[in-house]
């Protein structure tokens, strides 16, 4: 079905609306197998909204998605479900199941397959082992700070051995030395196993750091496609204004970047 | 807005949310003939409508039993017709009070429950994390909550309607006096088989309202805490209104 010629995902002019709200316009990108593609952009911008488009949460109002060549959303909610075996989410706030103790969360795709539960705890410690948390099994999430959780979310999505892993902020929220544990997390996850990786951010040292390529959203559009190495050279003044970080630049057209430009003025 | 939009715009948001209540009971119908239908989920949900309500439905049948029976005792009074308390409590209890007020009990604590679980789940992304696990989150929810409601009604209707009956009696026997022979005499004498299947029917409706309306409300919940909140006051609201409303139909359609 796949090889290397072929993008294991390919969004292909998605657009989606939330009443008047324009989220996202006509929005492509292709990620290729094994590789990191992370996408940034600023809050709002529809980043979460192509995530959740891809994974099949949000139905797109036109476009395609493919993956490994099958248009996604052709499929059945059934057949959906099934394709969601192959991958594996970390959500930003890591979304753990309350009810259910730390090992039961990261071997919870496992169970749900009906591997034995003594099986399952094995894979779930090794795991956790992995993301350096070892010895927290028998936890409950509401026991676990901001960065284990994330930890733990991570382990969660990766613990089925998924082909593709999505990351949505993997790093916000958590303190720098934290987020350079996540960080280089991935990118172990990347180089060992070499799964896809799609990601999106605002951190511009972790979209550094973990991808392959990077793409910028900005105003629900693909703005600009470029490599890691590319992030202090490109010229492009959206892409400066966002990595440098400055309120004032073209980005600041929105009514709301106006109001925030003649406060401080 | 004229009057007109807005009676048009009410009618909408009315039949959308029926329309989602509809959407909700045909999943759930559906998945219920499919496997896998997560048994162990399923007693878990049975153990937290059954088993944890019943004390707030031990007491409610309890005290409702015992009013009856001093209302009816004050009015047979005038007529020397004291014997016919028990005929009172007990097809009252049976046919309208127990389905009822166990409906209205179970849709304030179950229905409420639901709803705020439910819902911090969708605001928290637990619902979509489910999905992007595999599994399919109606299913492993909605299903569990919708079966257990529906079961485990019936079973707390049958303990409150015993109660009731229980409550009119220790009110007829302890306090007025009253034969106790003659009290289960009459309580046994005028009640059909139809007055206690036509309750448990009421409750195994009322069960299947109670879940679907919490359910969908929580599954659907939108805007953070204050939407939980939204959601949780809807749902008890809607499940009671809903039970009340339907209970007039179904003793129409059984008795008319």
């Amino acid at each position: 079905m796949s090889n290397d010629q072929t993008p294991r995902i390919s969004i292909r002019n998605i657009s989606k609306r939330f009443g008047e709200k324009v989220i996202l316009e006509d929005v492509s990108l292709d990620i290729m197998p094994g590789t990191s593609t992370t996408v940034i952009g600023m809050s709002g911008t529809g980043k979460s909204v192509l995530i959740k488009c891809v994974l099949g949460l949000l139905k797109p109002d036109s476009g395609e998605i493919f993956v490994d060549g099958e248009n996604w959303l052709e499929l059945s909610e059934d057949e959906h479900l099934d394709r969601m075996r192959r991958v594996g989410m970390l959500f930003q706030g890591a979304a753990l199941f309350d009810s259910l103790s730390v090992w039961e969360n990261v071997a919870f795709a496992l169970l749900e397959r009906g591997e034995e539960r003594t099986t399952a705890r094995e894979k779930a410690a090794e795991v956790l082992e992995w993301v350096g948390l070892p010895g927290i099994e028998a936890l409950m999430p509401a026991e676990l700070s901001g960065g284990m959780s994330k930890r733990v979310g991570l382990a969660r999505a990766i613990c089925h051995k998924p082909d593709i892993v999505f990351l949505d902020e993997p790093t916000t929220g958590l303190d720098p030395i934290m987020s350079d544990v996540i960080n280089r997390l991935i990118v172990n996850l990347h180089k060992t196993s070499g799964t896809t990786i799609m990601a999106i951010t605002h951190d511009m040292k972790s979209a550094a750091m973990i991808s392959d390529n990077i793409g910028m959203l900005c105003h629900g559009q693909m703005h600009r496609q470029i490599t890691p190495d590319q992030l202090d050279s490109d010229q492009d003044p959206m892409l400066r204004q966002f990595v440098e970080g400055r309120a004032e630049g073209p980005i600041n057209c929105s009514v709301w970047g106006k109001q925030i430009e003649e406060a401080v003025k | 807005m004229n009057m007109l939009q807005k009676i048009g715009m009410i009618s909408e948001q009315f039949l959308a949310q029926l329309g989602l209540y509809a959407i909700t009971l045909g999943k759930t119908s559906k998945r219920i003939l499919s496997s896998p239908r997560y048994p162990r989920l399923i007693l878990a949900q049975a153990e937290e409508v059954g088993v944890q309500s019943l004390p707030v439905v031990l007491l409610t049948a309890l005290f409702t039993g015992m009013v009856l029976a001093l209302q009816s005792y004050i009015v047979f009074h005038r007529f020397a017709a004291e014997s016919m308390i028990g005929v009172v409590v007990s097809l009252s209890m049976v046919r309208e009070l127990g389905p009822v007020l166990v409906g209205l009990m179970v849709a304030g604590r179950v229905g409420a429950s639901f709803a705020a679980e439910l819902g911090t789940m969708r605001v928290s992304e637990q619902i979509d994390a489910l999905w992007t696990l595999s599994t399919d989150p109606m299913r492993y929810l909605i299903m569990p909550r919708v079966i257990a409601a529906i079961v485990m009604m019936p079973l707390l209707v049958v303990i409150s309607d015993f109660i009731g009956i229980y409550g009119g009696y220790a009110i007829s026997v302890f306090m007025l006096d009253q034969n106790p022979a003659v009290y289960l005499e009459k309580t046994t004498q005028f009640m059909e088989l139809k007055d206690f299947y036509s309750g448990l029917v009421k409750a195994g409706f009322f069960g299947m309202l109670i879940g679907v309306i919490g359910c969908t409300e929580g599954f659907n919940c939108k805007g953070g805490a204050e939407g939980v909140g939204r959601a949780t006051t809807r749902a008890v609201v809607i499940s009671c209104m809903s039970i009340l409303v339907s209970d007039y139909f179904l003793t129409a359609w059984m008795f008319g």
